[in-house]
């Protein structure tokens, strides 16, 4: 606890010896904007609703990256035609940062979102629908995937092979090998992928919420703020997306200890 | 006695990494018949154990064929089980689960199976440990476990490839005598891996002694000894001490 109360220490001296609202606010109006965070915020909506809507996109993005980088990873581990055919094609797109994605993104999608995809333009639904973007969930899912794939084919490239051996002689099919030996063996290490992958999900949110058509979202907050010179909704804005990305970490954390304890046991 | 699995002419070619052929095994044949204890020693890295893995369907051989009761072994089979000298549990499932799995496989209905698995693991002393996971085990607990998972699929024909390889030679004596006395009851042939000379004297009705790579047999012993058999035995030296020699003169046969 020594370090943080240094930190608001620091900030406290800082922040009355600078005396401007604009380069370094108060600790206090900063806490106060996060001890209300259902309040409206000038043409921006309430903290609250906008974490809400970044968290909707974050996870339609990442359980994409999720769907289509596990079963592609365990395919790749254990199938070394399924690893050669795919993994140069796959490395040429991991060194591009997901923001470099967003020209290409924008030039593909433009502003469309869910919305425009079940053909809604009124209502209720519109509006929650038309928060997700499809240029957005991509950036997202760019963010989430490698790490993802890359830890689910590690996983399963490094299962003993003597556990798969053992399941064939004890009369497993093909699909029982990977239903109850393989999935289960690299479950840590992909359980591992998943969690770096939320981490950097989130942290391609606020990206993401920059791109044109974005009118909500902390990532959208954070930089509206900052055209208003509201450095106070700028600071509340990023140390929300610091609270609820650890928040997720230690939500698998506890999983992952919880489930998994035997591999760390297991040396 | 009937002769239950037969090996003809078999040959194993690996490919390494820089695509130089590695001849493992040469024109192996045996035959095996049923309740049968054959062992076989041979130098390490002689390609014993690949041939194991071609008779249990694991590994394809580059020639030959095992035929297993007038049917050709191309993938295993649940007639012939599997012991392997370490890390084949499960880490992720208790002992009992470990020892069902086979059962589950073959699709057996969960009571049926865990009863098999108890079953099973009193018959290698292991019942007090059903809840325990592997990784609370020692080496020689969790061969065990190891031969009561192969046993609950009720194979005919048991390949056990070094299964005491790892253990402490207390240990290893211990579950020497384990094994006999399972096959005493449980009625199994037994196809065994070993390089220990001593072991295989201990164990095996006949014991094939290999030859340095590539995997050829060398000389085929038959050991009419009664069980329990004692190492104090002077048949027991002297077949061992045969034995080493043999082994001895494959592997300067190497060096020279």
């Amino acid at each position: 606890m020594i370090v943080p109360v240094l930190l608001i220490l620091i900030w406290i001296y800082a922040a009355w010896n600078i005396g401007n609202q604009v380069i370094l606010p108060k600790v206090d109006s900063v806490v106060a904007l996060l001890l209300h965070p259902t309040e409206n915020l000038i043409s921006m909506g309430s903290l609250s609703s906008n974490v809400a809507v970044s968290l909707v996109r974050v996870i339609m993005g990442y359980l994409l990256a999720a769907a289509l980088g596990i079963p592609l990873g365990i395919l790749m581990g254990y199938y070394g035609l399924a690893f050669r055919l795919m993994n140069t094609f796959l490395n040429l797109f991991r060194p591009i940062p997901p923001l470099a994605w967003v020209p290409l993104v924008m030039a593909w999608f433009g502003i469309a979102s869910m919305a425009t995809a079940l053909g809604l333009e009124t209502g209720r639904l519109y509006v929650y629908l038309n928060n997700l973007k499809f240029s957005m969930i991509f950036i997202i899912f760019i963010g989430g995937f490698y790490p993802i794939l890359s830890s689910s084919i590690h996983g399963v490239m490094n299962v003993n092979r003597t556990l798969v051996d053992s399941a064939r002689v004890l009369g497993a099919s093909e699909y029982q090998v990977f239903r109850k030996v393989l999935i289960p063996a690299a479950m840590p290490s992909i359980i591992n992928g998943l969690r770096i992958g939320l981490g950097i999900s989130w942290m391609c949110l606020v990206s993401a919420e920059m791109l044109p058509g974005s009118i909500s979202g902390v990532g959208y907050l954070i930089t509206h703020a900052y055209t208003l010179a509201s450095t106070d909704i700028v600071i509340a804005g990023m140390v929300s997306i610091g609270l609820v990305g650890a928040a997720m970490d230690r939500v698998f954390h506890y999983f992952e200890v919880r489930k998994y304890s035997w591999q760390r046991l297991a040396k | 006695m009937a002769v239950i699995l037969t090996a003809s002419n078999l040959s194993k070619i690996f490919e390494t990494e820089s695509g130089e052929p590695i001849q493992a095994v040469y024109s192996v044949s045996l035959s095996v018949t049923e309740n049968e204890f054959v062992c076989i020693v041979g130098p390490s890295g002689c390609g014993k154990s690949t041939l194991l893995r071609i008779i249990s369907g694991l590994e394809k051989a580059t020639s030959g064929r095992v035929v297993f009761r007038n049917q050709e072994i191309r993938k295993p089979v649940l007639a012939i089980g599997m012991v392997f000298q370490e890390y084949s549990l499960f880490p992720w499932l208790q002992v009992i689960d470990n020892v069902a799995a086979g059962p589950e496989f073959t699709g057996m209905k969960k009571k049926e199976r865990l009863k098999i698995a108890e079953h099973y693991l009193s018959v290698v002393g292991m019942s007090d440990f059903s809840h325990a996971f592997p990784h609370e085990l020692s080496g020689g607990m969790r061969q065990r476990v190891a031969i009561a998972r192969a046993f609950a699929n009720d194979p005919e024909i048991l390949l056990m490839d070094e299964p005491f390889g790892s253990l402490d030679a207390h240990t290893r004596i211990l579950l020497q005598k384990e094994l006999l006395r399972m096959r005493e009851t449980n009625r199994k042939t037994i196809l065994f891996v070993t390089h220990s000379v001593d072991e295989a004297v201990y164990l095996g009705d006949r014991v094939i002694i290999m030859s340095a790579r590539p995997a050829r047999i060398r000389e085929t012993l038959e050991l009419d000894m009664a069980h329990p058999r004692s190492r104090a035995n002077p048949e027991f030296g002297r077949l061992t001490d045969h034995i080493l020699r043999e082994l001895e003169e494959e592997v300067m046969g190497i060096h020279n």
